[in-house]
């Protein structure tokens, strides 16, 4: 496959991360497909942040290893970044504000310096305008044409109207052709490929799929990496009709999704971790209640606040045992924003049938990162059921009636002779407590056990729906990857790679990773050799739920935790170490 | 079918619509409890105002007040400790077209709930709010709650509580209820009146009810309170008048006062929420409709 990469870095401030997306953007309207990576840190200016665009003719799941073009909005930049350079590399930066000697840059990698500053002053004395001479650069150098940038940077000022669209349009353009003049093409740039794509981040994709799955209420409190998914949401709430309410802690925001989801509005709340640990109690209400509910968990690094703007896939176990007691769940667990549109429309579908909270699991690396999809990848057209599924019928109502499915008919406020209680105590058919004077009584302990049954059989038939493990590549490959989440992009890069080094390898994707179907999670199993788990985190979370649940082993790990997603080159280097000498 | 069907009316059968009665549950509390009298308030308030009873939901958290619900022939959502208004306020956003009444006590609103407490009054969303505060933690056994006073012996404060005691009346009046009102259980006509005002006036009604704990509470008994409440509306006060009810706020003591502190309009977060301005979220469309443009924003 071809791709190129830009790199843009600098401080928190600079503007990296609009850089980054006006290229990205320019690629994806080139019909190309793009993984767009936003690293920053937990602050609001300074430190260092970059953003890679990475294009290619092909589907990239992952930010890649190296780069092509960077542009380096200060000196650490350089330091930092020049060594992630290709063979044919250049780096962009502007003498005035530091120098960058030949020998400052590997092998290969030549500098070209821009006046980005002089070209800011013709038009300005702001310091509004410097980024954009070194982007027009970056384009020239990556082969984007000038017109497709100046429409990127027209539509990303939106309604800006005035002198500073003009600005940014005639800087951007002394920088493409100041770049024409003293460099040439990387020799990987890509031409144009068709049809323009889509390019959204993952939490874009999460409230794309909520809306089109009937979504109406989002309750949401600000924590990263979760909080574009409010705002997105809050961007089209009165044109999608979706009422998004910013609560005061997440305790109130996951009630409140309950209680909007008992009235009959479909609903859901999203979340990091710290936030998560807080909606624990609410989750075995609405489990015991049987409200559905969706929960998204973008997951960070932890523990504690632990670094809030790093990924990690550490919450797996806290997701599985939230909640006193026991009650059904499902959590699915998308790895790219296809998936992750997928999934949550998926998730409300589930939650709706099962009437049980079905939990969706990101993490930062898939909620913030940019990636294309193609307009038939986003089906918008979901069947969205009535709610109203039981009318009074002159028979006593029972709204946890015991049924086959240990799905029982659900009535709505509002709708006359049906009333009930929804119990967070144990209850009876009827929803009458049985929590108290009944508690102990030999009738009514065989009630409990048997609405426990009831709610608990649900979960058969979670797994039933649950999506199986699917495989990529060729049934006998001598190496299988398992995979979850967002860490599936990466190994389908490394999997690219390592097949174009003649070393065939496949992978078990987990879409749903609870619950899981042990029969079918040992079929999968059993047409392997060698298996390789990777996950971000510790312990390897889902290698102990394999275990515990299906009763396999993976004989290899890559576990990584140091807050970064995996790079493909990490992946191919720990496969060829498993192929090659059997492992550790 | 792309989007869902508005929600389809059930029929009346011709007969009139049934208003809050009792259940089919007798209430569990100790005999003499004050809450039966605000249970009786809740039922007659609903009772005078006709509300069919499938249109109303009562929400509680956990405590022995919280099992209120069950006592009444409505909807009801019997919710974790401290809960109760997160989730009273996604049933009115969920349906505004129903009337939401939250109940429980002053350690479920008071101390693990505060917080909703206060953010739902700033809000002003529209329901009524019924604590029953009995100044102490019954259903756990009488520990000291957040509004028992200062000296209070207690089951874990066994010499005596050394925190200053919540004011429910003042925290509502400083985070913007717009009906601050207190209750006594031994006066079931009196909270009856004020529960009623609390449905009918539009915006968050807080409705404080001095309820006895006849177990665990000697000290705040009902002839404590007997002796002391007086009528606001006997004493000429004025509720229109926010000054004044800060005054009345802080009486505590020989003289107790009960009715209206406060009430004045103001805009209820439904109003101001455009999204339902199109009618009840749970019969509005669902899905998208304008499906070719949404995207179009990602190119």
């Amino acid at each position: 496959m071809g791709e190129i990469a830009v790199r843009a870095g600098g401080q928190a401030g600079d503007g990296i991360a609009s850089i980054g997306e006006s290229i990205a953007r320019c690629f994806s309207r080139m019909g190309l497909h793009v993984f767009g990576f936003n690293a920053y840190q937990s602050v609001i200016r300074g430190g260092h942040v970059w953003f890679q665009a990475r294009a290619s003719d092909t589907r990239p799941y992952s930010q890649g290893d190296a780069a092509d073009v960077l542009y380096a909005l200060d000196r650490a930049s350089v330091e930092i970044h020049a060594s992630g350079l290709r063979p044919g590399g250049t780096v962009i930066y502007d003498p005035e504000k530091f120098p960058v000697a030949a020998t400052d840059l590997p092998a290969g990698v030549r500098g070209l310096p821009v006046p980005t500053l002089q070209i800011a002053r013709k038009y300005t004395s702001q310091s509004i305008l410097q980024n954009a001479g070194g982007i027009g650069a970056a384009a020239y150098v990556a082969g984007i044409p000038l017109d497709l940038l100046h429409q990127v940077l027209t539509d990303s000022f939106g309604k800006k109207a005035g002198d500073i669209v003009d600005w940014n349009l005639g800087a951007s353009k002394d920088g493409y052709e100041f770049a024409s003049k003293n460099a040439s093409v990387n020799d990987r740039a890509l031409s144009r490929r068709g049809a323009p794509k889509l390019l959204m981040t993952g939490n874009q994709a999460i409230g794309l799929g909520a809306a089109a799955a009937g979504c109406k209420f989002l309750a949401q409190y600000p924590m990263t990496p979760a909080s574009s998914i409010m705002h997105w949401l809050a961007a089209h709430s009165r044109s999608l009709g979706i009422v998004v309410k910013q609560a005061e802690d997440e305790l109130a925001a996951i009630h409140m999704a309950i209680g909007a989801s008992f009235a009959g509005v479909r609903s859901m709340t999203a979340t990091s971790g710290g936030g998560f640990s807080l909606m624990v109690e609410a989750l075995g209400m609405a489990g015991m209640t049987e409200t559905p509910v969706v929960v998204v968990e973008s997951q960070r690094s932890g523990p504690s606040t632990g670094l809030p703007t790093k990924t990690e896939q550490g919450d797996l176990n806290l997701m599985l045992g939230a909640g006193q007691g026991e009650f059904p769940r499902a959590i699915l667990a998308p790895s790219h924003p296809k998936e992750a549109y997928a999934a949550t429309v998926r998730a409300f579908q589930l939650a709706e049938d099962w009437q049980t909270p079905i939990l969706v699991a990101s993490d930062l690396h898939l909620s913030e990162n940019f990636a294309t999809v193609d307009r038939e990848e986003i089906d918008l057209a979901v069947e969205i059921p009535s709610l109203y599924t039981v009318e009074p019928n002159g028979h006593e109502y029972r709204r946890y009636q015991y049924t086959e499915s240990g799905v029982s008919p659900r009535a709505l406020p509002g709708q006359a002779g049906l009333q009930f209680i929804a119990g967070s105590d144990e209850h009876d058919e009827k929803g009458h407590l049985i929590s108290d004077i009944k508690s102990g009584i030999p009738l009514w302990v065989a009630e409990r056990q048997r609405m426990m049954d009831k709610r608990m059989h649900k979960l058969s038939g979670l797994v039933r729906a649950a999506l199986p493990p699917e495989r990529e590549g060729p049934a006998d490959a001598p190496l299988t990857f398992v995979a979850w989440g967002s860490t599936v992009g990466a190994i389908r890069d490394a999997r690219a790679e390592l097949d174009a080094a003649g070393r065939t390898t496949n992978l078990l994707a987990f879409p749903t990773v609870y619950p899981l179907d042990p029969d079918r999670v040992r079929a999968a199993f059993a047409a392997t050799r060698k298996t390789l788990l990777v996950e971000a985190n510790f312990s390897g979370q889902f290698g102990r739920l394999l275990r515990a649940e299906a009763g396999v082993v993976p004989s290899e790990r890559l576990l990584k935790y140091d807050g970064e997603p995996f790079y493909p080159h990490e992946i191919v280097a720990r496969a060829i170490e498993v192929m090659s000498h059997g492992g550790k | 079918m792309a989007e869902s069907k508005p929600a389809p009316l059930p029929a009346s059968m011709g007969t009139p619509l049934p208003v809050v009665g009792k259940s089919s549950i007798r209430p569990t509390w100790c005999p003499g409890c004050g809450d039966f009298g605000v249970v009786a308030g809740v039922e007659m308030a609903l009772k005078r105002l006709g509300i069919p009873s499938h249109n109303v939901v009562i929400v509680s958290g956990i405590g022995c007040s919280s099992n209120l619900p069950h006592f009444l022939s409505a909807y009801g959502f019997h919710g974790v400790h401290g809960r109760a208004l997160p989730v009273a306020e996604g049933i009115r956003w969920g349906n505004h077209g129903l009337t939401v009444i939250g109940t429980g006590g002053d350690g479920d609103g008071f101390g693990i709930g505060v917080g909703h407490f206060v953010h739902s009054m700033r809000r002003n969303v529209d329901l009524t709010y019924v604590t029953m505060d009995n100044e102490i933690y019954g259903l756990t056994t009488g520990q000291a709650s957040p509004t028992s006073t200062l000296g209070h012996r207690t089951k874990s404060t066994p010499t005596g509580v050394i925190e200053n005691p919540i004011d429910p009346i003042a925290l509502a009046l400083a985070s913007g209820a717009t009906y601050v009102a207190r209750g006594f259980s031994g006066d079931v006509k009196h909270l009856t009146d004020l529960v009623a005002g609390g449905i009918q006036h539009k915006g968050f009604s807080f409705v404080d009810v001095l309820s006895p704990c006849v177990t665990y509470n000697k000290i705040n008994t009902f002839d404590f309170f007997r002796q002391r409440v007086y009528k606001l509306e006997s004493a000429g006060h004025d509720p229109a008048d926010i000054v004044k009810a800060w005054e009345r706020s802080l009486e505590w003591g020989d003289k107790i006062p009960i009715g209206l502190f406060y009430r004045t309009d103001r805009p209820t977060y439904e109003d101001l929420e455009e999204v339902l301005s199109a009618g009840p979220l749970a019969q509005q469309r669902a899905g998208i409709v304008d499906r070719a443009s949404l995207l179009d924003e990602f190119v």
